[in-house]
């Protein structure tokens, strides 16, 4: 099989992988090698592809045989699908090819369990280890640790990535249960916790010594499937907050289910991937790590499911009106960040520009706030903007109407396939 | 006092020396022009000579009042702003009336309309990092792009560093200037035509295997053209690998029989001074 064939095979099973990104390195250009992470905090696109996602790794899998017959997963054993495997060389030659073409920021190897996790993790080592000595490659890598892997094995794969990740994909342990029998929830949580403590001591050993090697120095990240089973939003928002504070994770990616088989324990095969739930909660997921929400102030018990028709964060205003209008010219950075339309840059420059003259509305727009959400509920100078009238029952109707132009319309009628029965 | 319009040689030495010229003269100008939209005009015209004496004394100025002002006038230089020279001269004299203050005031209407054309030009630059693609012509790696804002001097530093045993160009169609880097030194000159050899047989191959995984790598249920537009504009596309027809995919002979004027052939041996034309403001005073 030539190399075109398995790169088709191989990065068509590991497309549905949400993680693409390559922030949080920071590695400088070494003499005789190729390549640096230091393109910035935010990571670097190298295209987007026809769904809108961004491409920055060469995403494949190693190979995409495997053992385990999970559900939900395309490369699972029982499905009659063609098979594929990269030789470690003909990996590093693409890699290292598409870099110097500048297609990618580096590469995203994970795998199907090909005989054992240890098996199959060695194989990853072994490619990963020829891509840094033999052709010397200082870009991104983004590994895959397999559950199950023994703790050696993750050990010597963070000292040769930059990122690692361990998949959860089921939101719970009656799901994994249901859906995916080999593996367990331990399985899973026993590498993300080795991980954070390695990290953990790699960090404080670069304090002491400056060329300590460096474990996973972008940290990790994780996956959860959205839609595959009944796991509400509140369930699946708080699962994240738990991981980013116990786990300390860089990051949590959702991924909305796309049917890819007919089982009775899945959604049917018709069912359309539920793309703006999918958004809502990287919507909230924001929220958690950059403004300051927890989970259980955006959603309870009670309403376990986020709105569709207008984001996370107008929805926490809509319920907190006592807590509005803010004062742009007085309120505290956090403040700031509760109002919608305002955002980490804005608030910013908010706290920058009001240090040298009082803030008037017409200032707000040229600093970034995006009024059509913010004007309900901020005041400058002690005004609101002018002509400005609602009432709490015309605020809904009217945040609704300025976020129904960025919504395709289908999407609002999927949702009702996950309001809760 | 009567109104003037200057003309200068479009450096940004040539640039500083106009308004060491509007203070030494004490003129109002209308335009700061180079040369390429002079028409009939009321105002009388007046030629400037770039000094790089005076250019330095207005940057040491500028520097000395604020650092960020400085940075922002080298930013704000290489924008495409419409009479970009008139909104920095204004900044300039501001910062020269009142001081480095009003730089905190992001709504200031001098600065603003800086700020507004620098975050253009950073967010091109951070895109045009991504979306460069290079080819491989014969050992040496080429490129094409055809950017709003004058982004190959902010370029220079992320893929010199990047391919730093590479030798590389990437050439700006719309600006008609290049980027050079061979053997860890690198230059921008101006380079009136340039046509992209045609693939050899491996950079055809590679090429298409680039074009196979982009094609794979979406999800078809989840397509969706408009979000991909807003994160990558079509005007982009152009010099993109994924997005060429055919014919850019299959080889024509070696690379070498077909040498255009800046394949190979046209890296300028290492240690060559920069040329004469408009000389980039990474170099400044």
């Amino acid at each position: 099989m030539d190399v075109l064939e398995k790169l088709t095979i191989l990065t068509d099973a590991a497309k549905y992988d949400a993680a693409c990104t390559s922030s949080g390195g920071d590695r400088k250009a070494k003499a005789g090698s190729i390549g640096n992470t230091s393109t910035s905090i935010a990571g670097c696109c190298h295209s987007f592809s026809a769904d809108g996602r961004c491409v920055t790794l060469l995403k494949v899998l190693l190979t995409n045989r495997c053992v385990y017959d999970c559900k939900y997963c395309v490369n699972r054993r029982s499905n009659e699908t063609r098979r594929a495997m990269f030789t470690p060389e003909e990996l590093a030659d693409l890699t290292i090819q598409f870099y110097r073409r500048n297609y990618i920021e580096g590469l995203f190897l994970s795998s199907g369990v090909y005989r054992s996790p240890d098996y199959t993790t060695e194989l990853m080592i072994r490619s990963l280890r020829i891509l840094r000595e033999q052709y010397r490659f200082n870009g991104y890598i983004h590994a895959k640790a397999i559950p199950g892997t023994s703790p050696e094995l993750v050990e010597q794969l963070g000292f040769l990535a930059d990122r690692l990740s361990v998949n959860i994909e089921l939101p719970s342990e009656a799901g994994l249960r249901a859906l995916a029998p080999d593996k367990t929830k331990q399985a899973i949580l026993a590498p993300m916790g080795q991980i954070r403590v390695r990290g953990q001591q790699s960090r404080e050993e670069l304090v002491k010594y400056r060329h300590a090697p460096r474990f996973a120095p972008a940290g990790q990240s994780t996956q959860l499937i959205v839609g595959a089973t009944a796991d509400t939003d509140f369930h699946i928002l708080r699962l994240t907050q738990g991981l980013y504070d116990r786990y300390r994770l860089k990051r949590v990616f959702y991924s909305a289910y796309v049917p890819v088989v007919e089982n009775p324990l899945l959604p049917s095969k018709d069912t359309k991937p539920p793309l703006l739930r999918e958004h809502r909660l990287y919507q909230a997921d924001w929220l958690l790590r950059f403004y300051g929400f927890r989970a259980e102030e955006l959603l309870d018990a009670d309403h376990p499911d986020f709105d569709a028709r207008v984001d996370p964060k107008c929805s926490w205003a809509l319920q907190h009106l006592d807590f509005f209008p803010v004062e742009v010219n007085r309120a505290d950075y956090e403040a700031l960040l509760r109002i919608p339309g305002v955002g980490v840059v804005s608030a910013k420059r908010i706290l920058v520009s009001r240090r040298t003259r009082k803030l008037r509305i017409e200032d707000l727009p040229k600093l970034g706030v995006v009024m059509k959400r913010a004007q309900y509920f901020l005041t400058a100078s002690g005004r609101m903007a002018e002509g400005l009238r609602f009432t709490p029952d015309s605020l809904l109707r009217n945040l609704i109407a300025a976020e129904r132009p960025s919504l395709p319309q289908p999407e609002l009628e999927q949702l009702s396939l996950f309001a809760p029965v | 006092m009567t109104e003037m319009i200057y003309e200068y040689d479009g450096s940004f030495e040539g640039f500083l020396t106009c308004v060491f010229e509007r203070y030494a003269q004490k003129e109002v100008l209308t335009a700061i022009t180079c040369g390429e939209d002079i028409q009939s005009t009321l105002f009388p015209v007046r030629t400037v000579l770039t000094d790089r004496d005076h250019a330095a004394r207005v940057y040491r100025k500028v520097v000395k009042l604020s650092p960020e002002a400085a940075d922002l006038l080298r930013r704000g230089f290489l924008t495409c702003l419409p009479e970009r020279e008139m909104h920095l001269l204004r900044l300039v004299v501001k910062l020269l009336e009142e001081g480095p203050r009003f730089l905190r005031d992001l709504s200031d209407e001098a600065l603003y309309p800086v700020l507004r054309a620098v975050r253009h030009l950073n967010g091109e630059v951070h895109q045009y990092k991504g979306f460069v693609r290079f080819s491989d012509l014969g050992g040496v790696l080429g490129g094409e792009i055809q950017p709003k804002n004058r982004v190959l001097p902010l370029l220079r530093q992320h893929f010199c560093a990047r391919y730093q045993n590479e030798r590389f160009f990437l050439y700006d169609r719309t600006h008609r200037e290049a980027l050079f880097y061979a053997g860890g030194r690198s230059a921008i000159r101006p380079l009136e035509q340039f046509q992209m050899a045609p693939p050899d047989e491996a950079e055809a191959r590679y090429r298409l295997l680039w074009k196979r995984f982009y094609d794979t790598i979406a999800i078809r249920e989840r397509e969706n053209p408009r979000c991909r537009m807003t994160h990558m504009p079509k005007r982009y596309w152009n010099t993109m690998t994924e997005f060429q027809g055919e014919d850019f995919f299959k080889p024509r002979g070696t690379p070498a029989a077909v040498s255009g004027p800046g394949a190979p052939a046209g890296i300028p041996a290492p240690g060559t001074p920069p040329g004469s034309g408009r000389s980039a403001p990474g170099s400044a005073p």
